[in-house]
């Protein structure tokens, strides 16, 4: 078990090497930095100087080490639209994401769930029907269009709900979060159902197709055989094996929710991190670029590194392939 | 169905026989017998016809500028009260008419689509390929970096280098780079998946005894490849083609709405939805929503035409 932990580390932090040997050459050789960080009436010897300080005359080599240093303690320079530190601006923004992340995933997995096992148990009921229909039409919203459809349907139409920000939000130490208002609350539902609905069809498709496998196994029909009731065997016995591939890949969409977010914070000008690196990308501020990129890519890695694992430890079948193909 | 008789052996081909085949093909036939994927072909091809045919068919050239009035803009679609018949569906902020650009903005969506998916098809069909014969550790380099990739969402790849190429460009960044830059980005995102694929098949194949007797013969490998073990492994690759077409579609259109796309004055459907949201909130509902039910009769037309591909083409594939 050890050794395939250490293993999937290992792959983990080449990954992670990788995309940091990319958000280096980005910042590095993608534009001279020097002109990014000065005005026009720097001189030339004030130039030289600061190429000199930043240790841009270094052999690049080195100047990567420095870079994957400085990324591990989280210094990814200042911002050349803001001239402040990076870390700062994303710090500020990362509570409003996470927030928009959390509860478009939790609402995809409470309606998302029920409406999969609803179309597995009643295959043939209309209701079924519209929702697999509907499904089909979700994967193929556009999420901005799903955002402005929403818009017009709610705020503009029905004049309820707003159409942007953050609302009121209430700073909890670091940490500003907009749950404990009412304004703040209300602000949340149209992005967390905008951001949540693509994923919510992908879990309901997942979880029929995996309830309707398991219900047609042995050991469901020996359930019934033993004279349990529906409820047990449909929830007790079925839904519960169908689980840990729906949690594997609800987890492994929170990384992917959390890159989809910027679509949607665009769209509801949501203060969080997608929109600081959208502005970054029109601008150019490639520090904010590449440690976007770091993090956004820091996330995905660990969410696999721990659903392998948990896969690991629920599943011992697994360990004992990676031991043999190792 | 099995692969033998989509692709009769090559003496089996000649002229009539091979209609013949076409028609009597188990494709044609699950094609015929879902309403559903008829439905789709219809609208697939009734826009990508209305696009084809724009410069013929729309009322007004939304490119033109002297064809343009300040005068005609924010007028609503002709049927509601201040409408105007020569603007089917009415006007946006410049006085264009949203009918006529929607027509030549589904034909921006559409080519570069088209060209994203072909590139990105290219790219991983020759990797696949190459990854999947070569074996050793060109198969190990290439697939790492599949790996890798497709731990990040293609639309963060995409909006990555188009930003990069901003800067590499700066203000030389004119409508014709755009373009080649959202046809570079979005091909580049969608590789993984064909690589993937082609390289499984490639591995399966390249040790069958038509390969080893075109190797025997002293064929060259990138014939062998390409002549002979391209055309079997072609199948799955024609489904996830249709599937990313329907992406690249959309990831076009998200990018352009984020406004890192095609600029205003060459909008595609993104780029129109964009300028449509600023006048949601004044009533003017046409500018944006009318191209959005465009996209999303386009992408899910497609969308459906892949499923019926997937289910046609292999029923392994599921």
């Amino acid at each position: 078990m050890l050794a395939f932990i250490i293993r999937r580390l290992l792959q983990a932090i080449v990954v992670m090497l990788t995309v940091a040997l990319i958000a280096f050459t980005l910042f590095r050789f993608v534009g001279d930095p020097i002109n990014m960080m000065v005005g026009i009436e720097t001189t030339a010897e004030e130039r030289a100087k600061l190429r000199q300080d930043l240790g841009l005359n270094d052999p690049v080599p080195i100047q990567f080490a420095r870079f994957v240093g400085n990324a591990a303690r989280l210094n990814f320079g200042n911002s050349y639209q803001f001239k402040t530190p990076v870390i700062d601006l994303i710090a500020d923004r990362f509570p409003a994401t996470m927030e928009l992340a959390l509860a478009s995933a939790l609402f995809s997995l409470l309606i998302g769930i029920p409406m999969g096992v609803y179309t597995a148990l009643h295959r043939r009921s209309w209701l079924s029907n519209i929702f697999l229909a509907a499904s089909l039409v979700g994967i193929s919203l556009p999420t901005f269009l799903i955002g402005i459809l929403l818009i017009f349907l709610f705020p503009v139409t029905l004049g309820v709900l707003p159409s942007f920000g953050r609302g009121e939000v209430v700073r909890l130490g670091f940490w500003t979060t907009g749950l404990l208002t009412v304004s703040g609350l209300k602000a949340l539902i149209l992005p967390a159902i905008t951001l949540g609905l693509f994923q919510m069809t992908l879990i309901m498709r997942l979880v029929r197709g995996e309830m309707l496998e398991v219900l047609r196994t042995d050991y469901i029909k020996f359930a019934r055989a033993r004279g349990l009731t529906d409820r047990a065997v449909n929830f007790g016995h079925a839904l519960k094996n169908t689980l840990v591939p729906v949690m594997t890949i609800a987890g492994l969409q929170l990384g992917s929710i959390i890159a989809f977010a910027l679509i949607t914070e665009s769209v509801f000008q949501w203060p969080g991190m997608g929109l600081l690196f959208l502005k970054a990308v029109q601008n150019v501020d490639i520090p904010i670029m590449s440690a976007y990129l770091l993090l956004v890519a820091f996330i995905f890695v660990t969410i696999n590194l721990i659903v392998d694992i948990l896969y690991a430890v629920v599943d011992p079948r697994i360990r004992i392939d990676a031991r043999a193909t190792a | 169905m099995t692969a033998a008789a989509e692709n009769p052996p090559a003496v089996l081909m000649r002229r009539p026989s091979r209609l013949r085949a076409i028609i009597d093909s188990d494709l044609v036939y699950s094609f015929l017998r879902s309403r559903v994927t008829i439905a789709a072909a219809v609208v697939t091809l009734a826009i990508v016809l209305a696009a084809l045919l724009a410069p013929w068919i729309a009322p007004n050239d939304p490119y033109d500028l002297r064809q343009l009035s300040l005068l005609d803009s924010h007028n609503p679609p002709a049927w509601l009260q201040g409408g105007d018949w020569r603007f089917l569906l009415g006007t946006d902020d410049q006085g264009r008419d949203v009918f006529s650009t929607i027509l030549y903005g589904s034909r921006q969506s559409i080519t570069i689509g088209l060209m994203a998916t072909l590139f990105a098809g290219l790219l991983g069909i020759s990797l696949g390929l190459i990854a999947g014969y070569a074996g050793g550790s060109v198969d190990a380099f290439i697939m790492r970096a599949a790996d890798i990739q497709s731990t990040f969402p293609a639309i963060l790849i995409a909006m990555l280098i188009d930003g990069t190429s901003r800067a590499l460009f700066g203000e030389q960044r004119n409508e014709q780079v755009v373009f080649w830059v959202m046809v570079l980005s979005i091909g580049l995102s969608f590789w993984v998946q064909y690589a993937r694929t082609v390289r499984g098949s490639t591995l399966v194949e390249k040790n069958k005894d038509y390969v080893l007797a075109a190797r025997l013969i002293g064929i060259r490998p990138s014939k062998i490849l390409f002549r002979h073990v391209l055309p079997n492994v072609v199948g799955p690759v024609l489904v996830i083609a249709t599937i990313n077409l329907a992406l690249a579609i959309i990831t076009e259109a998200t990018l352009s709405f984020l406004g890192l796309g095609l600029p205003p004055t060459q909008p595609s459907l993104g780029t129109l939805i964009q300028i449509g949201q600023k006048y949601l909130f004044a009533g003017e509902w046409w500018i944006a929503i009318f191209p959005g039910i465009t996209l999303a009769a386009l992408v899910l037309a497609v969308n459906l035409l892949g499923d019926w591909l997937r289910d046609a083409l292999n029923p392994k594939l599921r």
